[in-house]
């Protein structure tokens, strides 16, 4: 089954146009990869598809029945979507605990008013917390943590929101080997429970080995697509993106 | 005694204000400089109730919540479409609006002249009329008002507040309308500026536009600066010392139109020398 669909999709920065009349379809319950060079539109697209820039041509179809033409940043999540960000962007000044607890507590503002925290909410946070190693910093603040404590955080976050579709906009960069296996773990498990995933990475070892398939962006556009190991070995692919 | 007591209510009066505005600029990051202007729609709610209606000061003071929640709220819809160093630019321009209408409106305010003979408080046939039963209604207030903002900053809707001020796109997209959360506290904050407005009135029994003008927001802002932002309880201690300030320089040996200036002097100095060593306050939880 289709979960997101994308008809069109156009956005342009200074005249330039960064996603460019896009149309491509992500299926559920699987690792979506998408590769491409800087500057291809890769994360322009996520941002488009999250409601974190504004749409400004085409259509987004989320399981085959909300088609949006604009999305706005605070309506993803009910339609069951999260991710994190090429650029980490964590509550720097609040603690680790407090970084999950706030993505799990009432979204209303006069019942979040009235709402303490309760022990199922601190429950799911130790869970999720545990799952990215982060138990023993919990209430230190999220700026004091490493780089690689910070990615880790920022996909505790994400998981934390129990969504449907997960964008991850380049998890695995500047991680060491422990945390990368952390996180290729976190999503096979994710898979397991048939959530879908939208990955952007440019590590092709970690594409190959996670993705079952897989969208080469260039320019905006969609230069191939297909099944990972198939994808990768395509001349134009291999000539855009890896070099000839 | 008696100048012991009035300096203890002139601190309760600021320390509302600190805890208001903290709620605003510390725990949610939006530098609004316009507290003074919420503190004036208090004071002159109560003075005009007291004087021109009759109405008893504690129902004037819900009045006076009541207006200036009506009125942020309207202003915190226009500040929404500001962020940053432009915030705080607009925050300051509707401070000069306010200020502007109280001094000019002369029908209703009576513009420079202020409102005089405004009555002490009266419930069921108890005067408070000496200082000292005022410094219990001021006292207690202060106490609603922190026990209030305590239950506010430790609920979720606290943790929401925090989380806009860190990084507000990011909070959008776990499905929160930030929009609402900052009118949210923007109102509440306002209406508690209000109730230090009427408990200013009633207790110096005058008021004018002089004393709401932008230098008393900025001073507000510098009782949470110095005291610490995101911390309730620095808010208290930065109008304890902001209070005391200029009574310790009157001790000094100074004269009374001196040590007036070297308060504003020495205002500054703190705010400056805060920002580049303790930019978090005493007591602060976070940098601005």
């Amino acid at each position: 089954m289709t979960i997101i669909e994308t008809k069109k999709l156009t956005k342009k920065f200074d005249g330039v146009k960064a996603v460019n009349n896009l149309s491509l379809q992500i299926e559920e319950g699987k690792i979506t990869g998408i590769i491409g060079p800087n500057g291809s539109g890769k994360t322009t697209l996520i941002n488009l598809l999250t409601g974190v820039i504004p749409i400004e041509s085409g259509t987004v179809i989320i399981e085959g029945t909300e088609k949006l033409v604009k999305i706005k940043p605070s309506q993803i999540s009910f339609y069951g979507i999260t991710r994190t960000f090429q650029d980490i962007r964590l509550f720097e000044q609040m603690t680790v605990l407090d970084n999950i607890l706030v993505v799990l507590t009432e979204r209303h503002v006069l019942k979040a008013l009235f709402e303490r925290h309760k022990n199922y909410h601190l429950k799911h946070a130790g869970e999720v917390l545990r799952k990215v190693d982060l138990w023993d910093k919990r209430n230190q603040f999220a700026a004091e943590l490493s780089y690689g404590q910070r990615k880790l955080l920022e996909i505790g976050r994400a998981l934390a929101m129990k969504a449907k579709i997960y964008f991850f906009d380049e998890p695995f960069a500047g991680l060491f080997p422990e945390m990368v296996k952390i996180i290729s773990t976190i999503m096979n498990e994710l898979k397991r429970e048939n959530k879908s995933i939208i990955l952007i990475e440019h590590n092709i070892g970690l594409i190959r080995q996670l993705s079952d398939y897989v969208f080469v962006m260039d320019e905006g556009e969609i230069l191939a697509e297909g099944i990972s190991t198939k994808v990768l070995e395509k001349k134009e692919v291999i000539g855009a993106y890896l070099g000839d | 005694m008696e100048y012991l007591i009035h300096l203890a209510i002139l601190f309760a009066i600021y320390a509302i204000l600190g805890i208001s505005l903290n709620l605003v600029v510390g725990y949610t990051g939006l530098l609004s400089i316009t507290q003074a202007a919420f503190y004036g729609i208090g004071a002159y709610t109560t003075a005009l109730l007291l004087t021109q209606v009759g109405v008893n000061f504690f129902l004037s003071i819900i009045l006076g919540i009541i207006i200036a929640a009506i009125i942020s709220f309207f202003i915190g819809l226009v500040l929404n479409k500001f962020s940053g160093d432009y915030y705080a630019l607009g925050s300051f321009g509707f401070n000069v609006i306010v200020f502007s209408i109280l001094l000019n409106w002369r029908g209703l305010t009576r513009g420079a002249l202020g409102i005089a003979g405004i009555p002490k408080p009266e419930i069921f046939g108890i005067h408070f009329s000496s200082n000292f039963t005022f410094l219990i209604i001021a006292l207690l207030s202060l106490g609603i008002v922190y026990i209030v903002a305590r239950f506010i900053v430790h609920s979720s809707f606290g943790r929401v507040l925090k989380a806009i001020r860190e990084d507000e796109k990011a909070i959008q997209v776990f499905g929160y309308n930030t929009l609402y959360y900052k009118l949210a506290i923007f109102v509440i904050s306002a209406g508690m500026a209000a109730i230090s407005g009427s408990l200013f009135a009633s207790y110096i029994t005058y008021v004018d536009p002089s004393t709401f003008t932008l230098i008393e927001s900025v001073f507000i802002l510098a009782v949470i600066i110095l005291g610490g932002l995101a911390n309730l309880e620095g808010s208290i201690l930065g109008a304890l010392f902001l209070v005391l300030l200029p009574e310790i320089l009157r001790f000094v040996g100074l004269p009374f139109d001196t040590a007036a200036q070297m308060r504003q002097i020495i205002y500054g100095v703190i705010i400056i020398l805060l920002m580049l060593y303790r930019p978090k306050g005493l007591l602060g939880e976070y940098k601005l």
